[in-house]
């Protein structure tokens, strides 16, 4: 597809293509890693170095994102010889992946260094656990926290489920719609040897699993696992130079909010997600919209938040999320497949990393499935999506990663094929 | 005075800085429900906050509201998450839009008052009473006290009010 050539330096579009991610790389996504999440850090970025072809002392940035609940990079650093010229460590679980994207890119153009490592890593399983049982389950309520915590509204998909049953109400949305996204994320992963689950399941497994807290069943709900996911951005020049096809970053928009986001349910509609902000900065800044995307990395730590965000992004009319994420369209062989490693939902959970991963992959050409390496080395796609088979799409020129902290707020970004 | 309690069997505590918290859970274990009104602008606000959202003003007075509204949205959890909710299931977390102050400052905005459905003595509510309840259902506030000085302001079926035919409710029992 013609791309804009907007490199107008007075106008703030001009990094457009400027940055690119050279390399990435995880660990296995297990439960039980056995391991801290320092030596799984360590692991994911030194796999995203080779990846990239970059040398200790070719990185020299390094970003992170955590919730007390991880290593912070100089021991990252320190453990890959890694000297640094910039780093920080920022509180945050989802849709930090494509904030600190950005930040990475400003801090490269502000000269504060030339290369920076983004990682994640966590043991989300059997130390925090994500979905907030355990330990985290029984802290003592203080604070601001007296307003939700004090009354059973705390995990995750409590405190966002009064967005998903008003999108209901307002819009007629079924439940048999949003289980679509389940099953197309778990027939995407069927064909990742990666993936925690590979196993397909159908609507109808997901609407017949238990009921957590209405709207969701269990197969709604995100899989917990113990894992690290690192990226590597530099400028686009460098990356000409190393080993892959750069994934060229078009535009970021960073942890966009809707209002009162102290408590974000004040203002509504609160069937609409931030999603809807940042969109006006996001294709504006990319200079494509969503006619133009390939493959969307929509965030699934339930299946409601893939439909929201494909919805308030513009990928249909708002309300007819439903109907978007049942049709076909999301599925791998769809027009816009999303979240073809099989996303939160069913190949592990990062907070955003590894659907920014798969998409990275998926602009390669060269996605790690099933299909034999031929003897050049490189893998050949099928372009089969039977189970088991290939989940690499087709001419994937356009990506587009929606990431999800809440309902009220979000990040995303739009990378092309270099 | 910093506030220690147990409710459920679930820590609560507040600290001696929390001006603001306290104050608002000390009108509610008066059982006397209050907001803060904007000294500025008026416009009341939920939760207590340090600054008025809409003009900035830091000063701000307490002003009786009266606990009544509509349910906008709700979670019915049966998968507790909390130690002290387990034995309590299924509950309903209501989001309800008070009457007082609808649809200002703009059309989509409300005083979204938070709580559990409850019997009229504050304890969460049955099952059988959790099954009448969805979106639409006028709901009247109760207090669930917790020791002195807090108590958590909570919502009962609205039994004198004219109620929806069917509000509306997740179509899977």
């Amino acid at each position: 597809m013609p791309m804009p050539a907007d490199t107008d330096v007075s106008s703030p579009k001009h990094l457009r293509d400027k940055y690119a991610i050279v390399g990435v790389g995880e660990t296995t996504y297990t439960r039980g890693s056995g391991m801290t999440t320092r030596a799984l850090g360590t692991w994911a970025v030194r796999n995203a170095m080779l990846d990239a072809g970059l040398k200790a002392a070719d990185v020299d940035g390094m970003l992170s994102y955590q919730s007390g609940d991880s290593t912070f990079a100089p021991f990252i650093a320190g453990d890959l010889g890694i000297r640094l010229n910039f780093y920080m460590d920022v509180f945050g679980g989802g849709s930090s992946t494509e904030a600190l994207i950005g930040i990475a890119m400003g801090v490269i153009e502000a000269g504060m260094c030339k290369t920076v490592a983004i990682f994640r890593a966590m043991n989300g399983f059997s130390q925090v656990r994500i979905g907030g049982t355990g330990a985290r389950s029984a802290v003592p309520v203080t604070s601001d926290m007296l307003h939700s915590r004090a009354y059973g509204w705390q995990s995750a998909g409590q405190m966002f489920s009064p967005t998903f049953m008003r999108h209901m109400y307002d819009y007629g949305t079924k439940p048999e719609q949003v289980a679509a996204v389940r099953a197309a994320h778990s027939n995407h992963a069927s064909n990742n040897p990666k993936a925690f689950y590979q196993k397909r399941v159908t609507v109808e497994d997901v609407l017949a699993s238990r009921v957590i807290c209405k709207p969701l069943h269990l197969l709604d709900c995100c899989v917990e696992t113990d894992n690290a996911t690192a990226i590597i951005v530099a400028r686009a020049d460098r990356a000409r130079d190393l080993k892959h096809t750069p994934a060229l970053i078009r535009g970021v928009a960073g942890r966009v909010c809707k209002p009162r986001i102290d408590m974000h349910y004040q203002a509504g509609p609160i069937s609409t997600v931030a999603g809807r902000y940042a969109r006006e900065i996001l294709w504006p800044n990319s200079g494509v919209g969503p006619e133009d995307v390939d493959v969307t990395g929509s965030y699934d730590a339930f299946t409601f938040t893939t439909m929201l965000q494909l919805e308030d992004y513009g990928f249909c009319k708002k309300g007819e999320g439903g109907h978007y994420v049942s049709d076909g369209t999301i599925n791998l062989g769809g027009r816009r497949p999303n979240n073809t490693s099989g996303g939160h939902l069913c190949e592990g959970y990062t907070h955003g990393m590894n659907m920014v991963i798969e998409n990275v992959r998926q602009l390669r050409h060269d996605v790690d499935d099933r299909c034999p390496i031929g003897s050049d080395g490189k893998r050949k796609h099928t372009y089969d999506h039977k189970e088991g088979g290939c989940r690499q799409v087709k001419g994937c020129e356009v990506t587009a990663n929606l990431g999800w902290a809440m309902p009220g707020t979000g990040s995303a970004m739009v990378m092309r094929r270099g | 005075m910093p506030i220690q309690a147990q409710y459920l069997g679930m820590p609560l505590s507040l600290d001696d800085l929390e001006v603001e918290n306290l104050t608002y859970f000390k009108h509610c274990a008066a059982h006397d429900f209050h907001l803060q009104a904007c000294a500025n602008c008026s416009l009341l606000r939920y939760p207590p906050t340090t600054a008025c959202p809409w003009c900035t003003s830091r000063e701000a007075n307490w002003v009786p509201v009266e606990g009544q509204g509509t349910v906008h949205s709700y979670t019915e959890v049966h998968h507790p998450i909390q130690p002290a909710f387990k034995g309590h299931t299924p509950y309903l977390v209501l989001l309800v839009d008070l009457d007082r102050q609808l649809g200002k400052p703009t059309e989509h905005e409300a005083l979204r008052v938070v709580g559990n459905l409850t019997t009229p003595d504050g304890k969460l509510a049955p099952p059988e009473m959790v099954k009448r309840v969805g979106i639409g259902t006028r709901v009247r506030m109760v207090f669930t006290d917790v020791a002195p000085g807090l108590a958590l302001p909570q919502w009962i079926i609205d039994e004198t009010a004219k109620q929806p035919e069917n509000p509306w409710r997740y179509p899977q029992e």
